[in-house]
């Protein structure tokens, strides 16, 4: 029961740091970015590469996938996105859908559509006992890893000047505009960490979510789920929403494997009849 | 009443009168069939006679295009973006699958109930999108596919879970008309089904009903200070583009004898919206020409690339949106309105 | 004992910590020509909102002919005969004027639902929305798509739109505002020949365009009910003066 719950909270945790850059794009950019799964998919190939064929160690693939990811985050941002932040939904959306089907064929081409395995280094692997629960070491990393991230990203975002300047970019760009902030600047770079955060939680995933080629599609929803049940105006509306939404399909899948998927679902339709401004969001907008 | 008073009234009366008249040629000029119409039509019932070894890709551009049309109803005339209408797709087929394989092998019969079972899975949903905004809209349709597929894959003891339908072959058509083994029964069956819903949905698009949908798609405020009833509309219209939707899959699985869970999939929702994105919205033929150009271009991709078409189909709708899909779906807009001498209502 | 048509009681409208709109309690006489005048920022607009239910309000109530229609959608405020003018034109920008004015007239007639036959089988409402466009001059511009029309047309279009739900308690946002000079006059006319049990509530800068127009004048300042008169009074105020020339100077 406990080791579900553990479980859970990792598996959520990860959700976040998956989802977190969604969050920014989505809510804040108003950019419906249904590829954001791409970018996570494409840190878990950077990582799947780096150590099965070049055997390079773990920790130094998950900074790796980072700058990856980032990079491709970068330049599609200036190349292809930047043109579409006024456009209509459905365009966003059509757009989108086109490069997760593009990465899709992409990594079905060059990697292959089987399931990828990575070697976790052995401090990570199996289990240790923690007051009489049974705890995967490398879900307890996971978990750590993300609560720092979280931390930081909190910070970020309400103590730096980064942070006010996203957030005065993002409720009216004309204004900020005229206070001299760098739109464009402050987007992409926006945009990039997002993407490398994807990239990050793609690597660290690869072990508990699995990595094919169609991981892009299969947690879509998922990471949509987070953006909208957490809501946009905090960082820690979506990580309350990414543990909920852990535990719950942990434990739906431990407890009711028949009809897991199908009650998640369920809830978010619920969630969003009800709070259709996301389930932890300050008063309407 | 003075003389010139007189005369500006009888000149306002006659002003008003043109003005009439005018308006009256305006709005049948609005509804007429248009050159392409025809087109359209007598193509589709040359391609029967002319490639007699084609009907199976024929037979998939009708049903795609009577599905793409009904999302049109939705997309192009409410405004709503669906994410998930093959939900009412796949809950066709698969009605039109467990009945053929149950109850009743006639095809219009399964056709009928296979719409309104759909029909009813979208009077139920369309409560479920009437709140929030795109996202919420998107998230939403999502959703309701997923479950839809969900729940086929779960409940194996109905829907045979990975394996789908089989074992079953449609009977005669109204009890008259065999289907053969060249499929040509099938494609003018299908044919038909899908002109007739041309036909209701056009009927749809011109009358107040179809305008006030536009409206809403335009400027729901507006629309409400007009006392355009919104909500009832978008419920109506939501209902209605389902059931259309669910004969679609109906005639997937009557032309096939075959239900996969394919039909609930995740690509079929992103395929329709890009068939209807390429042939235009708004105009309900957009969802036709878009399934002609859509299965050619795909079948042609499938031959040179069987495995990878994904990407080349994904690469078309990053350029379409890039270029802009007003502009290339404008090209309709070019062709002569009508066959016949062109008489303005000035 | 007076009729009254149009009311609010301790009407509130906050948007976030500011409140755009102060206990506001109104009343508007059957028939009135009632003007709401008030220096920019002091909240008219946002009353119009509430009034017709394009904004919730945070407080209070509104009634129409003595009902509370506070939580009614705005369709069915129009349907009970209250309907409005944008100061910002809200058109359709792909529909004609015509369109657009014989689907208000179809959806005031309750057809507005029939799918089945054409709006251009409906003999009775094209013609009545080809004479109200062209008593508001748009007839030569009747097929042509809205968003192409010269702004001065778009904003006759606005105010024809309302016309067409043939309202009984008719709210006008600056409906002068962007209309050429000399069809100015031609707007207000039409206006003024509303039958006299039409009530009509007005947003207007103008003043000569108000004193001429009304009969009683409501004056909001900072989003609360400043004073209330007839035209003598409130022109002969000195302290709605002062409010105005405190912000005009």
């Amino acid at each position: 029961m406990l080791t579900i719950l553990f479980d859970g909270v990792a598996y959520g945790m990860l959700l976040f740091i998956l989802a977190c850059g969604l969050t920014v794009t989505l809510g804040l950019m108003n950019f419906i970015n249904l590829a954001h799964g791409a970018f996570a998919m494409a840190g878990g190939y950077v990582t799947v590469i780096m150590m099965n064929r070049y055997g390079i160690s773990f920790y130094w693939c998950l900074p790796a996938a980072f700058i990856v990811s980032a990079l491709i985050g970068l330049v599609l941002e200036r190349t292809l996105y930047q043109w579409l932040y006024q456009a209509p939904h459905l365009d966003q959306v059509l757009f989108s859908i086109g490069l997760v089907f593009m990465a899709i064929a992409a990594t079905d081409y060059f990697m292959g559509g089987q399931q990828q395995l990575i070697n976790l280094p052995p401090e990570l692997s199996g289990r240790m006992d923690v007051f009489g629960v049974g705890v995967g070491r490398y879900r307890l990393f996971t978990i750590i890893v993300c609560a720092v991230l979280a931390v930081v990203l909190q910070l970020i975002l309400s103590k730096t000047r980064f942070g006010s300047r996203l957030r005065a970019a993002v409720d009216d760009r004309r204004v900020a505009m005229g206070l001299g902030i760098n739109v464009p600047v402050v987007f992409a770079l926006t945009f990039a960490f997002g993407s490398g955060l994807a990239g990050l939680g793609g690597a660290m995933g690869a072990e508990i979510l699995g990595l094919d080629p169609n991981f892009p599609l299969k947690f879509m929803i998922y990471f949509l789920i987070v953006v909208s049940v957490g809501g946009t105006s905090t960082v820690s509306g979506p990580f309350l929403a990414a543990l909920l939404l852990g535990i719950a399909d942990v434990a739906g899948k431990y407890y009711v494997p028949a009809i897991g998927p199908f009650v998640i679902y369920a809830l978010m339709i619920v969630m969003l009849i009800v709070r259709p401004n996301g389930l932890f969001s300050r008063g309407s907008r | 009443m003075s003389a010139v008073q007189q005369e500006t009234n009888v000149t306002a009366k006659s002003s008003t009168a043109t003005a009439e008249s005018r308006a009256a040629k305006l709005m049948k000029r609005r509804s007429r069939v248009r050159f392409y119409e025809i087109i359209v039509w007598i193509a589709a019932i040359a391609a029967y006679f002319l490639l007699p070894s084609k009907m199976l890709i024929l037979t998939e551009i009708a049903i795609l295009a009577l599905f793409a049309v009904s999302l049109d109803l939705v997309l192009g005339f409410a405004g709503i973006v669906s994410l998930g209408h093959t939900a009412f797709f796949g809950l066709g087929a698969y009605v039109a699958g467990l009945l053929a394989l149950h109850y009743v092998a006639e095809p219009v019969t399964g056709l009928i109930v296979a719409g309104a079972v759909s029909g009813i899975l979208g009077l139920l949903t369309s409560f479920l999108i009437l709140r929030g905004s795109d996202l919420t809209r998107l998230m939403t349709t999502l959703g309701i596919g997923l479950m839809m597929a969900e729940v086929a894959n779960q409940m194996a003891w109905l829907t045979g879970g990975a394996d789908g339908l089989s074992g079953f072959s449609p009977g005669a058509i109204l009890g008259l008309f065999e289907f053969d083994l060249f499929g040509k029964t099938g494609y003018i069956y299908c044919l038909i089904v899908l002109f007739i819903g041309t036909m209701i949905m056009r009927r749809i698009a011109f009358s107040p009903f179809g305008i006030s949908l536009k409206a809403i798609k335009a400027n729901p405020m507006r629309a409400g200070m007009i006392a355009v009833p919104a909500r009832k509309r978008v419920v109506t219209v939501y209902t209605i583009a389902a059931v259309f939707a669910g004969m679609a899959g109906a005639l997937l699985t009557q032309t096939t004898s075959f239900v996969s869970p394919d039909v609930l999939a995740f690509h079929r929702s992103a395929d329709v919206l890009l068939v209807l994105v390429i042939g235009g919205t708004g105009y309900l033929y957009g969802g036709i020409f878009g399934a002609v150009f859509f299965t050619l271009i795909k079948d042609w991709l499938s031959v040179i690339t069987p495995q990878y078409w994904m990407f080349y189909i994904g690469m078309l709708l990053v350029i379409l949106v890039l270029i802009g899909r007003d502009r290339l779906a404008r090209w309709v807009e070019y062709l002569p309105e009508r066959f016949s001498k062109k008489e303005d209502g000035k | 004992m007076s009729d009254i048509v149009l009311e609010t009681r301790n009407l509130k409208r906050r948007f976030g910590a500011f409140l755009a709109t102060n206990d506001v309690s109104l009343k508007v006489e059957r028939g009135a020509r009632h003007a709401l005048i008030g220096p920019n920022g002091a909240g008219k607009t946002t009353l119009i909102n509430l009034l017709t239910g394009v904004l919730p309000p945070s407080e209070g109530q509104v009634f129409l002919e003595g009902e509370d229609i506070t939580s009614l959608a705005s369709f069915r405020r129009v349907k009970r005969g209250l309907t409005r003018t944008f100061q910002i034109n809200q058109l359709f920008n792909d529909f004609t004027p015509l369109e657009t004015v014989a689907l208000a007239i179809a959806e005031r007639e309750g057809v507005g639902h029939n799918l089945w036959k054409s709006m251009a089988g409906y003999d009775r409402i094209v013609d009545e929305a080809a004479a109200l466009l062209a008593r508001f001059g748009l007839a030569s511009v009747m097929g042509e798509r809205t968003v192409i029309l010269p702004y001065g047309k778009q904003r006759l279009l606005e105010i024809a739109l309302a016309f067409a739900s043939k309202p009984r308690v008719l709210l006008l946002d600056e409906p002068a505002a962007g209309v050429p000079e000399d069809e100015r006059h031609e707007v207000l006319s039409i206006v003024s020949d509303l039958p006299a049990d039409v009530t009509v509530l007005l947003i207007e800068h103008d003043m000569d365009l108000v004193f001429s127009f009304a009969n009683r004048i409501s004056v909001l300042v900072a989003g609360a009910l400043f004073t209330e008169g007839t035209v003598a009074e409130i022109a002969a105020d000195p302290r709605v003066k002062a409010v105005y020339l405190g912000e005009n100077a």
